[in-house]
């Protein structure tokens, strides 16, 4: 009898630690909220975030009281920072869902412990990129006019726009994903609810876990209701970034005028959201002793992620030079010898350093496992993102057909404020949510130990 | 007689054996009973027939409905109340319908999702008898519990915890109404 082969594979790193407990699971996870004492690095963090939000509170004063020219945005130049940092953030937002949602779907289970802190990340960074289309409207407090009711002026939105069409689907986003992430929350304020031993946070976790108590029954419909919902979800996490695209690829401006920038927008969405994954999760585990949950495992699979996205936005520059010389289009190919040699190569050149090339070192276990390499290469993602929205919208609004019409975006100090601005507001809201609600998701990560296995002996 | 209390409750210390009991007190007639755990039991499930639930109906009547209210949404405006000609382009520009018509499919299917999902769990419930258990609070840590209720035509106060011992619980306790 011929022996059976033995694969011999390594063993498979664990989605946690060993050692964990039910108990120790929750324990340790709500303790981060339940505690009285609250770290150095929280108040810092939270502290800065505060300080750059005042700061987006002023940007904003002076934006309500003197208009957009505060801003550098002139003619031709009229989206500027505030279109770029819409995108970008957007963008960021997406690797919340597609943890969430499609690694869900995809019965990725490591995903456990990170997607509620990812889910937030989205909401926030949602949040923050819905501020500036509104902010860029000239009159904000104008903005219901961007949906359809019916009015005294007898007008209504132009729906063949995709600029309406944007409204719609990051507003869809982010009902969306604020529903999920709440509904995955329910479980865990109800745990909170029950570990608290103070009388007002009991009141405020029982509203809000809406007297969830784990019954079997409830169980069943909310596995449906999360199932759906991923599902759900996903499509609509792709939509999103196309539809943003499509601000771009529906206009006739030379170097937004193409097919590809759907796919291409999405997967540099994934890019920089796992990226920012990262630059959030390395901090947060170190602070929180949370590395036997948030594990080596995690890391390695994001900056996977980070370095297969990365590929793809890697072949979208080439393709994208290459379809402009090989269309024979004079406007076209000169938009792309700008962006190569033009006013804002410099920029140029940075985000191909920053995107392609350094991201390679990922292609190094050594690097992939350790976490200050990570961070600092999750960071030049981030840098090199933004610089890939600010040079698709800049560069080619900047140079379009007619040279007498050109012109050289100068970002003001209020671009700047506007900025960091949101970045604090995204802080802000994002050390609120560390310190008030689970930032792991405790029901999700208990069902990674090996002890919430039915065993089956009986038959 | 019996419904002087909600029911009786045991407590168990594994998922494990809280699927056992709910096997065993299914085998043994019981109807109204209720599982409670910290997380997810998939042979829980099984063991209770929890199989099927209205919910994919729920979220598919919600899609349909978002749907059409999209798609008609545009129609009326461009069509009927705002119609604005653009070098003779046809009115019902149904294409460039399709993004709002399909975000609007996802906004109201989600909504249907998570109200349904209240709905049919009858949440939210603030009170519910289970709670005057004081042991209760670990169901949303590491403990297990199983709850067969008065209102089932089997349930005797004695020989229901009689049969509930049997199943080695940690604990068998009166629930409260």
């Amino acid at each position: 009898m011929p022996e059976t082969p033995q694969l011999v594979e390594p063993p498979p790193q664990a989605d946690i630690a060993p050692g964990y407990t039910f108990g120790s699971v929750t324990d340790q996870i709500s303790a981060v909220v339940l505690t009285k004492r609250t770290p150095i690095f929280w108040m810092l963090c939270f502290g800065a975030g505060f300080g750059l939000l005042l700061l987006f509170l002023l940007s904003v004063a002076v934006l309500f009281a003197k208009g957009t020219g505060i801003w550098g945005i002139r003619a031709p130049v009229m989206w500027g920072f505030a279109i770029t940092n819409f995108v970008w953030w957007i963008g960021i937002g997406h690797a919340g869902t597609l943890i969430s949602a499609i690694l869900l779907l995809l019965n990725q289970r490591w995903r456990n412990s990170i997607n509620r802190f990812a889910e937030a990340m989205t909401l926030f960074a949602v949040a923050c990129a819905g501020m500036f289309p509104v902010l860029h409207l000239g009159r904000p407090w104008l903005m219901y006019w961007l949906f359809p009711y019916p009015n005294s002026m007898g007008i209504q939105p132009q729906f063949r726009s995709p600029l309406v069409w944007d409204v719609f689907a990051v507003s869809t986003y982010a009902t969306v994903s604020l529903l999920f992430w709440y509904v995955g929350l329910m479980p865990d304020l109800g745990t909170l609810r029950d570990r608290t031993k103070n009388r007002v946070g009991r009141m405020i976790y029982g509203v809000m876990s809406m007297g969830w108590r784990g019954s079997a029954r409830h169980w069943s419909v909310y596995e449906t209701a999360t199932l759906l919902l991923a599902g759900l979800a996903t499509p609509l996490v792709l939509s999103v970034h196309t539809v943003v695209s499509f601000d771009f690829t529906i206009a006739i401006v030379p170097g937004w005028h193409s097919t590809f920038f759907p796919p291409y927008f999405v997967a540099g969405a994934i890019y920089s959201g796992f990226a920012m994954v990262l630059a959030l999760a390395i901090p947060l585990r170190k602070v929180y002793g949370l590395q036997g949950l948030i594990t080596d495992k995690h890391l390695e699979n994001s900056a996977k992620v980070m370095l297969a996205t990365g590929l793809i936005v890697a072949y979208a520059y080439i393709l994208e030079n290459f379809t402009a010389w090989y269309s024979g289009d004079v406007y076209e190919q000169a938009a792309f010898w700008h962006r190569l040699t033009g006013p804002y190569r410099h920029s140029y050149w940075a985000l191909i350093a920053c995107n392609i090339v350094l991201p390679q070192f990922l292609w190094f276990k050594r690097v992939r496992t350790s976490p200050v390499l990570l961070f600092v290469s999750s960071i030049l993602v981030l840098v090199g993102m933004w610089l890939e929205r600010f040079m698709i919208i800049v560069s080619s609004l900047a140079q379009d057909f007619v040279p007498s019409s050109w012109g050289y975006f100068h970002a003001t100090r209020w671009d700047v404020a506007t900025f960091a601005g949101t970045i604090g507001l995204f802080l802000f809201l994002f050390f609120l949510f560390i310190r008030l609600l689970p930032m792991i998701s405790i029901f999700e990560v208990r069902t990674l130990l090996p002890q919430a296995k039915v065993k089956e002996e009986r038959g | 007689m019996t419904n002087a209390i909600y029911g009786l409750i045991a407590e168990f210390d594994n998922p494990t054996a809280l699927v056992m009991a709910a096997r065993a007190a299914r085998e043994k007639g019981y109807r109204k009973l209720d599982a409670f755990s910290p997380f997810p039991i998939e042979g829980l499930t099984d063991a209770l027939r929890l199989h099927k639930n209205k919910l994919p109906l729920i979220v598919l009547t919600g899609g349909i409905i978002g749907m059409l209210t999209g798609y008609f949404l545009q129609y009326y405006i461009t069509v009927v109340s705002f119609p604005i000609n653009v070098g003779g382009r046809p009115l019902d520009s149904w294409p460039s319908y399709i993004v709002i018509t399909f975000e609007m499919t996802i906004l109201f299917a989600a909504l249907s999702a998570v109200l349904g999902l209240l709905g049919l769990c009858g949440l939210p419930m603030p009170y519910h008898p289970v709670f005057n258990v004081s042991r209760f609070a670990l169901a949303s840590r590491n403990r297990f519990f199983l709850c067969i209720e008065s209102a089932d035509p089997l349930f005797d106060r004695a020989r229901t915890g009689d049969f509930l011992r049997t199943l080695e619980p940690q604990e068998v306790s009166e629930v409260a109404h």
